[in-house]
């Protein structure tokens, strides 16, 4: 059994249809990447499956190991084990990070029936993980997002994949902002978490996060459908000839 | 951090709407129904007071049949009829009044268990909470635990009943001296009819080994509460104080007029937070407590007073505490977080008077609004002539959840003396639907969520409460908020 399989999915947002029929399959340890340009649909992919308000399914199903996801609160497809790295993490004034790293934490244990963590619990498990991704302390101290250059953010949301250890991570254009440098460190953490029992969605505009996370497969989301489906290499195809020519010719 | 999470953890325990809407059945000697001189005559021989305190009580009385309520603060409500409620209500009659926590009903401490407050476990483990409390129950002051660990500093901490026969020539000193009975027509109603409150009295040089508390419940039905509470804090002595009160849940609309002052002498300070629960009345704004409230102290050279309030409950709250900085060099603080959810009113701020030289305010208030309410932060800055240097920041921020409730800010400032800096900042923000899913997404429930986007953005003035009440004030952020969203 696949972890997603997604058939005939149509959303619409403001009541404009921008999903138009997906198809897709991920199999547990796979990772796909899903490129289109802009406004093909691949943010409103991630959010319906994030389950966000106002992102309303009109067709097709959604299944989450075997299970209806679209049945589900948001809350309750991230207790379930889907993770959502946002394009633009949200600032929370006033929160500190390491106050909200534990409160999701610890709500994602209570509704898994596991025990929950304690202060000193917690923080040694933060702080391995802190260490594996080389993130300073500092960090955490601060209100959530609050402040953070694009890259720190983005590599508090792959502190927080870290932690909370999903089935399912989806990955929303995690480059868009960063310079390579800072692409290349989260991609290391990205990298890091993969295991045969994490699939990825790493949606992108540009091949070049591929370059550091190698796909399994690859496909192209064009006017609201995948228009091609392939391995690693069509990435490369599609740097060369750009979208225009690859939705044409699909089309 | 700690604390933040334990008590963001226990915010999901706390099911019921108003955990403190039971009600007490216990014996109760209560003043006829009514206000007339007589009333007041009736009140000031129950305590068994000096001929002074009857007099200036008279003097009180008949000043406020001159006034009319004031109508320039945001809130609604229907006429309230001064004649139909009861101003004095007493679980025991004055003559077995309880010696010791032994002679207690054992009923009333069972509702201060109920409260959270145990009083016997008080007494025994000293210094494990290390918070000494006087219990107000209606009209009367039942209990203070560890007045004998208070005293051998030569600390004063008592019912204000107790202090007008203990200590008269303190009481008379200062009762009035800083807001006087011709105050405003509430202060001046609670001049005439005050029945209970705490009485503190720090002498010169002693900071307070522990934060001296008062609990406040208004029990009985129809009865008003007219609470009065006196602290001196002699020179260079210290105290902090920590105020806190529940009501059970009624029909009716309950008054509720207490006056507060504070005298802080030369380098003295004086900490005074409150976290105030009063029934907040239902969805519907049936019933609920009117919560009129003068507070205000007076700082002498280099004195301190901060105010820290959190303010959930009462239908309505029409409060201002206040500083007047008189002495050279004086700091006056005021922290506040009101929230108001359903059809709450609250009007409520400060005002900081500036008449000593290179006197500084410092103002944070973070005003909430849920539901329907209506949350509005009056605040006055005024500099006299004379104050040379003198300093204000005000910084008032609304937080709006939803779209039928309202938030207003309205400063006014005042200066005479060209050398004073005043500052004001003002924001205005809606919890947003990206802050709410970000956090959803992370497996946080939404109502959760809510709690812990309103408690970070409450954090500075949380920051100000002493460690359990800062507690106590996060979970009834969560409390407060059930049902607003969603």
């Amino acid at each position: 059994m696949n972890i997603l399989s997604i058939k005939n999915l149509h959303a619409t947002v403001d009541g404009k249809e921008i999903l138009k029929g997906i198809d897709l399959e991920i199999g547990a340890g796979e990772i796909h990447a899903i490129m289109g340009p802009n406004g093909s649909g691949k943010s409103t992919l991630s959010y319906t499956l994030a389950g966000r308000e106002g992102y309303e399914v009109t067709q097709g199903e959604v299944l989450y190991k075997g299970q209806d996801l679209l049945a589900l609160l948001p809350e309750e497809r991230a207790q379930a084990g889907i993770f959502l790295a946002f394009q633009y993490p949200v600032e929370i004034p006033g929160v500190p990070t390491v106050t909200f790293l534990k409160q999701a934490m610890n709500s994602v244990r209570k509704a898994r029936g596991e025990k929950e963590l304690d202060a000193f619990e917690f923080k040694k498990l933060m702080d391995a993980r802190l260490k594996e991704l080389n993130i300073v302390n500092d960090m955490v101290r601060r209100p959530l997002n609050a402040g953070f250059s694009g890259g720190e953010k983005k590599r508090m949301e792959v502190l927080q994949m870290a932690l909370l250890a999903p089935t399912l991570a989806i990955l929303d254009e995690t480059d868009s902002g960063l310079d390579i440098d800072a692409m290349k460190v989260v991609a290391e953490g990205v990298n890091a978490l993969r295991g045969a029992d994490r699939s990825m969605l790493v949606i992108t505009h540009y091949q070049r996060l591929l370059d550091y996370i190698v796909p399994d497969h690859v496909h192209v989301l064009a006017g609201g459908r995948i228009v091609r489906s392939g391995d690693k290499s069509l990435a490369l195809e599609l740097e060369e000839k750009g979208y225009a020519d690859i939705a044409t010719a699909a089309a | 951090m700690a604390i933040a999470q334990a008590t963001i953890d226990s915010v999901g325990e706390a099911t019921d709407k108003y955990k403190y809407g039971f009600v007490t059945e216990i014996e109760m000697d209560r003043a006829p129904r009514g206000l007339s001189e007589d009333t007041v005559r009736f009140i000031s021989a129950k305590k068994g007071e000096p001929e002074w305190l009857l007099e200036w009580r008279l003097k009180a009385y008949r000043h406020w049949l001159t006034m009319t309520e004031p109508t320039w603060a945001k809130v609604g409500y229907p006429p309230i009829d001064y004649q139909d409620s009861y101003y004095y209500s007493a679980p025991k009659s004055d003559a077995d009044r309880p010696k010791s926590l032994d002679e207690i009903d054992p009923k009333l401490l069972e509702t201060y268990e109920k409260l959270g407050i145990s009083l016997k476990e008080q007494e025994f483990l000293a210094g494990v909470r290390n918070v000494a409390i006087d219990a107000v129950f209606d009209s009367v002051s039942v209990a203070t635990t560890f007045k004998d660990r208070l005293e051998k500093d030569g600390i004063i901490f008592c019912s204000i009943s107790e202090a007008v026969k203990k200590h008269p020539e303190l009481v008379k000193k200062y009762i009035g001296s800083v807001v006087p009975y011709s105050d405003n027509f509430f202060a001046t109603l609670n001049s005439a009819v005050f029945t209970d409150g705490s009485f503190c009295y720090i002498p010169k040089g002693v900071r307070c080994p522990m934060e001296l508390s008062t609990y406040f419940r208004i029990n009985a039905s129809e009865t008003g509460q007219f609470e009065r509470t006196l602290i001196i804090a002699d020179e260079g002595s210290y105290v902090s104080y920590l105020e806190g009160c529940t009501a059970p849940q009624r029909d009716e609309n309950q008054l509720h007029a207490a006056v507060v002052e504070l005298i802080a002498l030369d380098d003295a300070e004086i900490k005074y937070s409150t976290v105030q629960n009063w029934y907040p009345g239902d969805e519907e704004g049936k019933g609920g407590i009117y919560n009129f409230v003068t507070k205000r102290g007076v700082c002498e050279k280099r004195a301190k007073i901060s105010w820290t309030q959190v303010e959930t409950g009462s239908a309505i709250t029409w409060k201002y505490p206040s500083c007047i900085l008189k002495g050279d060099d004086s700091v006056g603080e005021f922290f506040s977080i009101a929230i108001t959810n359903n059809r709450q009113q609250a009007d409520t701020g400060t005002k900081m008077l500036h008449i000593g030289k290179n006197t500084r305010s410092r103002i944070i208030a973070k005003g909430i609004s849920a539901g329907r309410s209506q949350s509005t932060y009056r605040g006055q800055v005024r500099i006299n002539a004379m104050a040379q240097g003198a300093r204000n920041y005000t910084q008032c921020d609304s937080l709006l959840i939803g779209d039928k409730c309202g938030a207003h800010t309205v400063p006014y400032i005042e200066s005479k003396n060209r050398s004073a800096r005043v500052e004001h900042e003002a924001t205005t923000s809606k919890v947003s639907d990206d802050q709410l899913f970000y956090c959803r997404q992370r497996g946080i429930p939404q109502e959760d969520a809510l709690t812990l986007i309103v408690n970070g953005f409450c954090r500075e003035v949380l920051q100000e409460l002493p460690m359990e009440f800062a507690v106590e004030a996060q979970k009834l952020v969560g409390i407060s908020l059930e049902g607003s969203v969603g």
